[in-house]
């Protein structure tokens, strides 16, 4: 699993990188971005799914089968 | 009709000025989403007030048809020669101006920026519960919650903190005297800016590490930004953070002044404070923005005319059945949160992470010093209405651990 910042939609809410702080971290003007590469370690699925799943702009994608 | 004449039909003469929106929207939001999901009033020269998430959604990003050339419903709207910075950059910006406005901010609103308040926000919170002393009976509202974001902000900014009562002044006039006149409305507004003026002229004289001094040396399009701008953008800052926060502070300390259950909880298990939070910020979301109608036009069978107001309702939003599972129920462990109380699109407050740094802080401190409180009189509890609700005044009995 893969997951990324769609930045047309990121407007900088800031939950992704509060619900899942292992996964997405902050840039300089607080919009969100996916640590790394993106990969979502063994065991971090959830984390991932509830980033999206608290995202207001709907900005947060998982690749599922990346 | 007199604008405060008591509301008797919600669908199509609705005041959100009206003491019973202040004292409990809720049951009438729920009410018009499900017999007339966009209603509209004649008050203020014309607004429409949708209650489903689906239409605040599709207008907060529909910058083309709604304009946000005013966000404060009034009678007054503000003149087009205002446009594209309108009165107060960035909230009052449509696109493109907006874009590099808001740029300008967001670096000093980052999470990683506002971090640096923390310290200075929880000593704060401490001495005035220090100035408490041991009263049986406090004031969350009076005493705690209106203080914090005046001190936050004042220091951000770069404003002295003795000023701290003329920005309260300035704030209720901008947001809770929106019945007043246009010469009335006008005059506040240039005693606001008279006193910025002063005070950025200080900043260029002397300047420092704040936000003005900041601004005072910043680009737009490769140019410095002019003294209108920064002004209008101070002023905003000032007006936006204050009432906004400390209604979300202090509706935060209402709930669970009011629920045992989740006070002790939270007590408990500090770690759950964050999401509670952000359940308290969904089910009591303090701000309503605006928008002005660009052309007249049909918007899903409404008919709506150039300048008419649009309230956009995230409170309501939020407490859509159709976008939350059980949204009338505050459960301070929702693990799905989807809310919009920081609005959504490009209009997102610039100030939600040093917000929710502030009611992080705020209820922390509140929590490790009174452990065990409640409602000393639940009629004693006053909500302010119009676009920025929260308690007033909340009287608290604290009680021994």
């Amino acid at each position: 699993m893969r997951v990324r910042v769609d930045d047309d939609r990121c407007e900088g809410h800031g939950r992704c990188y509060a619900v899942a702080p292992e996964l997405f971290e902050p840039d300089e003007i607080g919009n969100g971005v996916a640590v790394g590469d993106g990969t979502v370690p063994a065991g971090m699925e959830r984390a991932a799914r509830l980033a999206a799943e608290n995202c207001p702009e709907q900005a947060v994608i998982i690749e599922e089968d990346a | 009709m007199g604008l405060h004449d008591k509301v008797t039909d919600w669908a199509t003469d609705f005041d959100h000025t009206d003491e019973e929106w202040a004292a409990d929207p809720y049951p009438i939001w729920d009410e018009l989403r499900a017999t007339c999901p966009i209603a509209h009033t004649e008050r203020y020269g014309g607004v429409w007030l949708p209650t489903r998430a689906e239409d605040v959604a599709e207008i907060a990003y529909d910058t083309e048809r709604f304009t946000s050339r005013s966000v404060v419903v009034s009678k007054f709207r503000p003149p087009m020669e205002l446009a594209p910075q309108g009165i107060a950059p960035p909230i009052s910006s449509d696109p493109p101006f907006h874009k590099g406005a808001r740029r300008l901010l967001l670096p000093a609103f980052a999470p990683q920026a506002v971090a640096k308040y923390e310290e200075s926000t929880r000593a704060y919170c401490h001495e005035l519960i220090d100035a408490m002393g041991d009263a049986a009976v406090v004031d969350a509202a009076e005493g705690y919650a209106q203080f914090i974001p005046v001190r936050v902000i004042a220091n951000m900014l770069g404003l002295p903190e003795s000023d701290g009562d003329r920005f309260r002044g300035f704030v209720h006039h901008v947001l809770e005297g929106v019945d007043k006149s246009m010469e009335e409305r006008a005059a506040g507004m240039m005693e606001l800016f008279g006193y910025l003026e002063e005070q950025i002229e200080d900043h260029r004289a002397n300047p420092r590490d704040d936000l003005i001094t900041y601004l005072l040396q910043s680009e737009l399009d490769g140019e410095p930004v002019d003294g209108f701008h920064v002004a209008r953008t101070i002023g905003l800052l000032l007006i936006a953070g204050i009432d906004t926060t400390w209604s979300a502070i202090g509706a935060s300390i209402w709930h669970l002044a009011g629920h045992g259950d989740d006070l002790a909880r939270l007590v408990a298990e500090p770690e759950l404070l964050p999401m509670a939070i952000e359940e308290f910020l969904r089910a009591y979301a303090p701000v309503t923005m605006a928008r002005l109608v660009r052309e007249d036009m049909d918007f899903k069978g409404c008919p709506m005319k150039a300048d008419d107001f649009v309230l956009l309702s995230f409170p309501a939003a939020n407490r859509d059945p159709d976008a939350v599972e059980r949204p009338n129920e505050v459960i301070i462990d929702r693990e799905v949160n989807r809310h919009s109380a920081f609005g959504l699109g490009i209009h997102r407050c610039a100030g939600s992470h040093l917000a929710r740094l502030e009611m992080r802080v705020a209820l922390e401190v509140w929590l490790e010093r009174f452990p065990r409180f409640e409602l000393a009189d639940p009629d004693g509890v006053r909500w302010s209405g119009g676009q920025v609700r929260g308690p007033r005044e909340l009287p608290l009995r604290i009680l021994g651990s």
